[in-house]
């Protein structure tokens, strides 16, 4: 079933590729924005840009969220996979993946291209790629929960914001400190290492949480 | 309300039998019982809370003495400790007040759950305005990004989204089981959230109070401090019955007990 679902949303993402490149666009537009708005010299950048990188990382997360159950929901879908699958914590845990793929995974792929515009030099590229590989699947775990609470809400988007970003700060914190101790010629192992004990966390709690959210919406 | 595991017995239970087993529980989970028993102790605490704060504050303006580093300003801590102390405990509360709720299906547990909120809410603004205030003479600048700054900033973050979770879902028996589930996912991000802004930054004073050889505090800065700190722990009591009742009568407005109440 967890397959199934993944499946489907595989198929849905390729019927309708211009919804699913938006987080991804947002991430662009947002860290592009920074250059603009603060100072286009490549020090001054290159100190803030692990932060700019995990700010909009996180507000590209945060972007894909709004529908992550939404659509499913109104649709009357989740009731058929409920019936099908007879667990929503199957039905939330495939649906987090599905998000990771489509918002975590590309994006980790563009923060390379971002990394360069923004003159993070190629030695930390290690600590930016498994910072945000540890880091988004948390984001995308963490974020459901926000998700699933909202969706039966029409016009969530604020609350969702609400209620998600204060979760999302230790992630911030570490992800943003791994690339910036490597930077600094420091190791940045510790920050990695927390940064996984995050994610095991949430996904050892997070869709129990999500499915629980699920059926208080649901009922 | 329906149904109450207590009074939809015949007799009334024994005291020995209400010692041995649940049913002061289960009498908890009554509205009307609740209600009375919050009727009682809520002007008893606010009256207590009140004579104990202007004895505790008298004594930290005019007993304690100085500090040797701070002077004066320090006496702010007679409401900026206890207000901190407060707005994490209160959260508990209404987390674990929540959970009762969730699991044993208790109404009377999501009332006070919501009740906790604004009042949790008001205790974190006040510690963080005390804070800033006490941080100019001090550290020479009204905010500084602080590991305790911050995650007391981020609690009350957690108790707005609580509220506007609370206020944007129309129907009253969901908004409570899903800002349950919002409030347990909060605490067991708090000591997460907590450990991570600490080991990011650290200006904060260490604890003088909780520590292992003793507390490093004056005892005559103690005394009031404690006595403060009941103060405001009667305070929240007193205020959390008053909006337990509000609740109450809102959520329970059609049944006997409520009507008569309010027509005598």
């Amino acid at each position: 079933m967890l397959i199934t679902i993944i499946k489907r949303d595989l198929k849905c993402v390729s019927h309708n590729l211009s919804g699913a490149i938006q987080p991804i666009g947002f991430f662009i537009i947002i860290t592009s924005l920074f250059p603009l708005a603060v100072t286009p010299d490549p020090e001054a950048l290159q100190s803030i840009a692990p932060g700019i990188i995990w700010i909009s990382a996180l507000l590209a997360t945060l972007l894909a969220l709004d529908t992550l159950f939404k659509e499913d929901f109104i649709d009357g879908t989740m009731d058929q996979m409920f019936i099908a699958a007879d667990s929503l914590y199957v039905i939330a845990f495939a649906r987090i993946i599905s998000h990771w793929l489509f918002s975590g995974l590309p994006l980790i792929v563009m923060c390379l291209v971002i990394a360069m515009m923004l003159h993070i030099p190629a030695y930390t590229f290690d600590a930016l790629i498994v910072s945000l590989l540890l880091g988004t699947p948390t984001l995308s775990m963490v974020g459901s929960i926000g998700a699933a609470l909202t969706v039966g809400l029409r016009y969530s988007g604020v609350l969702l914001t609400l209620i998600t970003l204060p979760l999302y700060i230790p992630v911030l914190i570490f992800g943003a400190s791994c690339i910036s101790a490597d930077l600094a010629g420091f190791p940045w192992t510790g920050q990695a290492y927390l940064m996984g004990a995050m994610l095991v966390l949430s996904i050892t709690l997070a869709p129990f949480a999500t499915a629980a959210a699920l059926r208080i919406n649901m009922s | 309300m329906t149904s109450h595991y207590t009074e939809s017995k015949n007799h009334t239970p024994t005291p020995r039998q209400i010692r041995n087993s649940w049913v002061w529980f289960h009498r908890f989970g009554s509205s009307s019982y609740f209600y009375r028993v919050a009727s009682r102790w809520a002007p008893r605490a606010g009256w207590c809370a009140l004579i104990l704060m202007v004895a505790g504050v008298y004594m930290g303006l005019f007993v304690a003495p100085p500090d040797y580093q701070m002077g004066d300003s320090y006496r702010i801590i007679f409401i900026h400790v206890p207000s901190a102390w407060m707005s994490l405990s209160v959260y508990i509360l209404m987390a674990v007040s929540a959970t009762i709720g969730l699991v044993w299906k208790m109404k009377v547990s999501f009332c006070v759950s919501r009740a906790c909120a604004p009042i949790g809410a008001a205790f974190t603004f006040c510690a963080l305005v005390t804070g800033s205030l006490w941080g100019k003479p001090t550290w020479g600048t009204y905010w500084i990004w602080d590991a305790r700054l911050t995650s007391e900033l981020v609690l009350l973050f957690l108790y707005m989204g609580y509220m506007a979770l609370d206020k944007a879902i129309p129907d009253r028996s969901t908004a409570s089981r899903a800002t349950a589930v919002l409030s347990l996912v909060g605490l067991v991000n708090i000591p997460i959230i907590h450990y991570s802004v600490e080991w990011w930054n650290t200006l904060h004073q260490g604890s003088t109070v909780f520590r292992m050889d003793g507390p490093s505090i004056d005892t005559r800065m103690l005394i009031p401090l404690l006595i403060t700190t009941v103060a405001m722990n009667l305070y929240f009591i007193s205020v959390l019955f008053n909006r337990v009742r509000c609740e109450l009568l809102d959520l329970e407005r059609r049944t006997q007990w409520v009507r008569e109440i309010v027509h005598g």
